[in-house]
């Protein structure tokens, strides 16, 4: 492609990391940033192990624990579950012979991976990175590529610094106007799955941009770019601004000085130009979003608050009936049931998505002066070390446990069932996390995506509840912008 | 990676749409630091009861699918994580082939890195092919890859596309890493060109 072609910001990254074009068209891609945790790298460094290679760029490559760990201080003392254990353990042996550099458990930097590469300056604009974990669409929020891979892939990058891939298609989701009373990032990002579907974005990276995108805080961004991979995007990204300039500027890892002034200069370069062509657009108008919570068993199947449960009977083909009446069966939901009346057992405040200073703040901030509701269980549980340090330093600490929330160490926690939090059968979670799948939070359990704010409502109410009936208006305003 | 070049065997299917990571191995199965022994995991909360016995219901769990090689599914097939655990239990279970509408990226690549072949065809393909593997265990279905044909058990044949580049590494069992490593001069003219426009990709190890 010609350089005077109009680029998007995907087609800038993408073609400055070629390292070179195979004759069937797949490129071998430069990694600028390799990020790496315990649950999918011990077969990767057992490949390299076997075949006698060496990690190739160890300044380019940072390993942390987040799956696995506990959430409470038993971290600190031996994680008691077996596998758990080894797999920690494995890590760290796995570093310790290949010299990659490692942020220990208990270190306060420690955290969940997505959330401590922007925070540490290890996540910069127009960079490559990839980690064994989807949800590396995160970092697309810094303007980067970042996506996630394989264990086959995370040993390629290991040993070569590259990955074979096939360029990938460009999409838009422009999120025009202003975010209405109550809503969030969170808000945003499940309203376009709903929108586009799981599938929406395969063989896609979803470029956000528009005035409600432009308008979010870098956590904002991060969250909406979080949820690419729920939509089937292979990344999301947000072009860099004097926002994202700013953020790096305070970042302990990243570039200073000159070097950061000649990095902005050319980040700067890697907006989309004007007229580029994309090979799929969506458009939604932001005033139109309500806070928004999933219904069901996949994350496309999201409503507004203020809706009931579909009847499967009216879906479109027999499939899709099938499914939807697996979903309220698993749910166990009934047709038209107000989602506002369903009681909840847990409250999950946490995650890659949801997990950063941010949202905390959005969380307390309902919590304040209330008490979480007779026989819920509230948890938060901060992204990362340095998040807990901030969050306590702003005395939201307190404000949650006055109210009853839990407050735990930095870790996955309870978005997955690898780590003591966890669902039991039939129980029902208001959560911050990213997948709502059967058997996610732990088996059997029953999973409602909403925003920390939306979780912190639930926790209060004991119920799924309208945020904005708890906020006083001019709070909320503030927060939406 | 053990070659795929043709395959004949009993296809299972399973007529459902977004079966994500989750439903292929549930998290709890992600410890292991092995790749081996992980078809005990496969389907797992589709497969066993809470006292480990089996879901006589689910297809994989009734003769002759036990014995599947080929799963059938439809559309967005493996989407959510990317886990390379669930080709990984799919391959130990014994399934080499899964075919659907259209699959999530990540899996789909994590696939042909193990020898399992993800094959797109359209919905009704798949939906004429569940009707074929209802049939049982005298209905085979084979999978040609050097001819890029699905072969019904009716004797039809069924074109699909396959990129070039990963049918090249199937059928010669190819470690991609190795090639790559073939390049290593390249990869280093890059980085030598990179490290001088963008230093700060270069800052050396931070202390820690």
């Amino acid at each position: 492609m010609s350089v005077t072609n109009p680029r998007t910001l995907f087609d800038k990254i993408w073609e400055a990391h070629v390292v070179e074009t195979l004759p069937d068209g797949t490129a071998l891609l430069y990694i600028d940033r390799h990020l790496v945790h315990e649950v999918t790298s011990p077969q990767a460094f057992e490949g390299l192990r076997d075949a006698g290679r060496r990690v190739h760029r160890l300044d380019g490559t940072f390993a942390v624990t987040d799956h696995n760990v506990p959430t409470d201080s038993t971290r600190f003392t031996g994680i008691q579950e077996p596998e758990s254990a080894l797999q920690v353990a494995t890590l760290e042996k796995n570093v310790a012979e290949f010299g990659v550099t490692y942020i220990p458990l208990n270190d306060k930097r420690q955290g969940i991976v997505h959330i401590i590469g922007p925070e540490l300056g290890l996540s910069l604009p127009g960079m490559t990175i990839v980690c064994g974990d989807s949800h590396t669409s995160t970092h697309g929020a810094m303007g980067a590529l970042a996506f996630g891979i394989g264990t086959s892939e995370v040993e390629h990058v290991l040993a070569t610094q590259t990955l074979l891939q096939k360029p990938a298609k460009n999409m838009r989701v422009t999120v025009n106007g202003k975010l209405g009373f109550g809503c969030t990032a969170k808000d945003i990002v499940l309203a376009i799955i709903g929108k586009i579907g799981t599938a929406g974005g395969t063989g896609h990276v979803i470029e956000f941009a528009g005035e409600a995108i432009r308008a979010l805080d870098m956590a904002g961004r991060m969250t909406v770019c979080n949820m690419s991979i729920e939509a089937g995007a292979r990344a999301g990204m947000i072009a860099p601004d004097e926002k994202t300039f700013d953020y790096v500027r305070e970042r302990p890892m990243g570039p200073k000085g000159e070097a950061l002034e000649r990095a902005i200069a050319w980040w700067s370069t890697l907006p989309s130009d004007e007229g580029a062509v994309f090979d799929k657009e969506v458009v939604l108008d932001a005033a139109e979003i309500a806070p928004m919570v999933s219904w069901g068993t996949s994350p496309e199947d999201v409503l507004p608050i203020t809706g009931t449960v579909p009847d499967p009977d009216y879906a479109a083909d027999e499939a899709r009936r099938a499914q939807l009446r697996r979903m309220v069966e698993y749910m166990g939901l009934a047709p038209g049931q107000r989602l506002q009346d369903l009681k909840v057992d847990a409250v999950f405040v946490g995650s890659c998505t949801n997990g950063r200073i941010e949202d905390i703040r959005a969380a307390a901030e309902v919590a304040r002066g209330r008490r979480v509701a007779e026989g819920v269980r509230a948890m938060i549980v901060p992204g990362s070390g340095l998040v807990k340090e901030q969050a306590e330093r702003e005395g939201l600490d307190v404000i949650l446990k006055e109210a009853g929330f839990e407050w735990r160490e930095a870790g996955c926690s309870m978005c997955l069932g690898m780590n003591p939090d966890k669902l039991s059968p039939g129980q029902r979670c208001a959560s911050t996390s990213n997948r709502n799948f059967e058997g996610r939070q732990g088996k059997g359990g029953r999973t409602h995506l909403l925003s920390p704010a939306m979780a912190a409502a639930a926790a209060v109410t004991g119920h799924l509840a309208d945020v904005r009936e708890l906020m006083p208006r001019e709070v909320a305003m503030g927060d939406a912008a | 990676m053990t070659p795929f070049t043709t395959l004949t065997g009993i296809a299972a299917p399973l007529p459902m749409a977004n079966v994500d990571t989750d439903k292929i191995i549930p998290a709890r199965f992600l410890k292991t630091i092995e790749r081996k022994g992980l078809g005990r995991a496969a389907f797992a909360d589709m497969r066993f009861n809470d006292d480990g016995s089996e879901k006589p219901e689910f297809v994989l769990n009734q003769e002759p699918y036990r014995h599947a090689e080929i799963l059938v599914a439809h559309e967005n097939f493996g989407c959510g994580s990317s886990r390379e655990h669930a080709p990984w239990a799919l391959l130990d279970f014994g399934i080499r082939c899964v075919i659907a509408p259209d699959f999530a990226d990540i899996f789909f690549n994590n696939s042909f890195k193990n020898g399992v072949l993800p094959i797109r065809l359209p919905r009704e393909i798949c939906d004429a092919l569940m009707e074929d593997a209802r049939l049982g265990a005298n209905a085979r279905i084979t999978v040609d890859l050097a001819r890029q044909v699905v072969i019904r058990p009716s004797g039809e044949e069924i074109p699909f596309e396959v990129d070039a580049l990963r049918k090249h590494r199937l059928l010669n069992g190819l470690d991609d890493i190795g090639e790559t490593m073939q390049r290593a001069s390249v990869i280093e003219g890059f980085e030598a060109k990179q490290r001088a426009t963008q230093p700060w990709l270069y800052a050396g190890t931070p202390a820690t």
